[in-house]
């Protein structure tokens, strides 16, 4: 057996050797494995939670979709409702405009028919009181039998 | 013909001999060139481990200012998968936490593995390189010095005690000497066992690093002598490819001892200072 003050030396050189190791190469080494266990871990936390709020986002696209199409539907119902009621008011005030005319119409007619009944009396008592002079041969007053003449012409 | 190999066995035996003598400056004897006392220094020993610790110092410092987090080189990834495989041999066998550890082994390992791959260097290279150099004698293979394997041990022993003073505390220490592992009616026996148990720890670890790497080295040595001791002819064709196939099978053989030797003694280390760790109840 040979063991010398070498073995010393060898002892320092190990102790010395641990050290390095443990500074300049165990511990970058290990703060940056961590490091980057920690940026793996954190990457796909994110994309998990990129995921979720994908799906929600998605989910509440879905339900605005639908909220917007029920919206839609009922402005469309709505203004169908309203059209129907156009309609119908328009239906209704079109009768009232037509029996408006045609009462006006009627009136007119009316007053056309009294108007010609005036003017046919008129015309009565005169070719009455023509025919009358010409039967008679003679004039005859029109004046004087005026209350002759206005039974004649209201019997028309 | 029996003087003859006689004179071929003496050559033989000097040969191997020769090998496995260090460069000895101090105190040495000065016809074996063996360290004769204390104050002696294995200067090629020295010389090579602390040229590979130099090298596990440079590369660290070089890889550990310019590490790529999202584009790891090729070293880089080595490296790394080796720490991670340190990493998670000492999550496995070390119990509760304390940061020395994992870097303790990854120093064991990396610097046991380079001194052991000095082994697969061919035998009879650096020497003779050596010799053109004026050097006489050189042993390549720090780890088949005991002072290196002892060196190493000792300062994993000198951890031992002392993670065992902080942990168990001087008592609990006293305690594990008294009454493991056969309870408090066997106190000299138990003595006598714990003491046993603990000096085999560094001396197992030394002794089983250093003889493997030492009966490897006299297995290259033995091969190397195959062609070595054939004369100019008929021999050479058999013996010099008969050399070189076993010396590439003992090569490949090696590599698995050599690696597997380093991997032992980082996880022998993780062990025992694991049992320091443990309280000398849950012993």
């Amino acid at each position: 057996m040979n063991i010398t003050v070498t073995l010393f030396a060898q002892v320092v050189a190990f102790i010395a050797l641990i050290w390095f190791v443990h500074n300049k190469l165990w511990g970058p080494m290990n703060g940056m494995l961590e490091d980057r266990q920690k940026r793996i871990s954190d990457g796909l936390a994110a994309a998990e939670k990129g995921k979720k709020d994908q799906e929600l986002a998605e989910k509440k696209v879905k339900e605005e979709l639908a909220e917007a199409k029920k919206q839609a539907a009922e402005i469309v119902s709505l203004a169908q409702k309203r059209s129907n009621e156009i309609v119908d008011e328009a239906k209704v005030s079109a009768r009232a405009e037509a029996d408006r005319i045609i009462v006006a119409a009627n009136a007119e007619i009316k007053q056309e028919i009294n108007r010609a009944k005036e003017a046919l009396r008129k015309e009565v008592s005169a070719i009455a009181v023509v025919g009358a002079s010409k039967i008679l041969n003679k004039e005859i007053d029109a004046k004087a039998h005026a209350n002759l003449l206005n039974d004649l012409a209201a019997q028309i | 013909m029996s003087a003859s190999e006689s004179s071929s066995g003496n050559e033989t035996v000097e040969y191997i001999q020769h090998h496995l003598t260090n460069l000895c400056v101090g105190d040495c004897d000065p016809i074996t060139h063996k360290a004769a006392g204390f104050w002696a220094l294995h200067v090629d020993t020295l010389f090579f481990s602390f040229a590979l610790a130099a090298l596990i110092v440079l590369v660290s410092i070089r890889l550990g200012k310019n590490l790529q987090p999202d584009s790891p080189g090729w070293f880089q990834n080595l490296i790394e998968t080796i720490v991670e495989f340190v990493q998670t041999q000492v999550r496995d066998t070390f119990p509760g936490h304390n940061p020395l550890i994992a870097p303790l082994a990854l120093t064991i390992f990396l610097w046991v593995w380079l001194m052991n791959f000095m082994d697969l260097i061919p035998v009879d290279l650096i020497p003779v390189i050596g010799s053109f150099l004026g050097i006489e004698y050189l042993k390549v293979v720090p780890t088949t010095d005991l002072n290196t394997t002892l060196a190493m041990s000792l300062t994993v022993f000198g951890l031992i005690l002392y993670y065992n003073f902080k942990v168990k505390g001087p008592i609990g220490y006293l305690k594990m000497f008294l009454f493991h592992p056969f309870g408090k009616f066997f106190v000299p026996v138990n003595i006598v066992m714990t003491a046993i148990e603990e000096i085999a720890k560094p001396l197992s670890l030394a002794l089983r690093l250093f003889g493997n790497l030492f009966a490897g080295e006299l297995v290259f040595l033995l091969i190397a002598l195959i062609g070595g001791g054939a004369a100019i002819g008929a021999g050479l064709l058999l013996l010099v490819p008969a050399q070189i196939a076993l010396d590439f099978a003992w090569l490949i053989f090696h590599l698995l001892v050599i690696t597997l030797q380093a991997f032992i003694f980082m996880v022998l280390t993780i062990v025992y200072l694991g049992m320091a760790h443990t309280d000398a109840d849950a012993h």
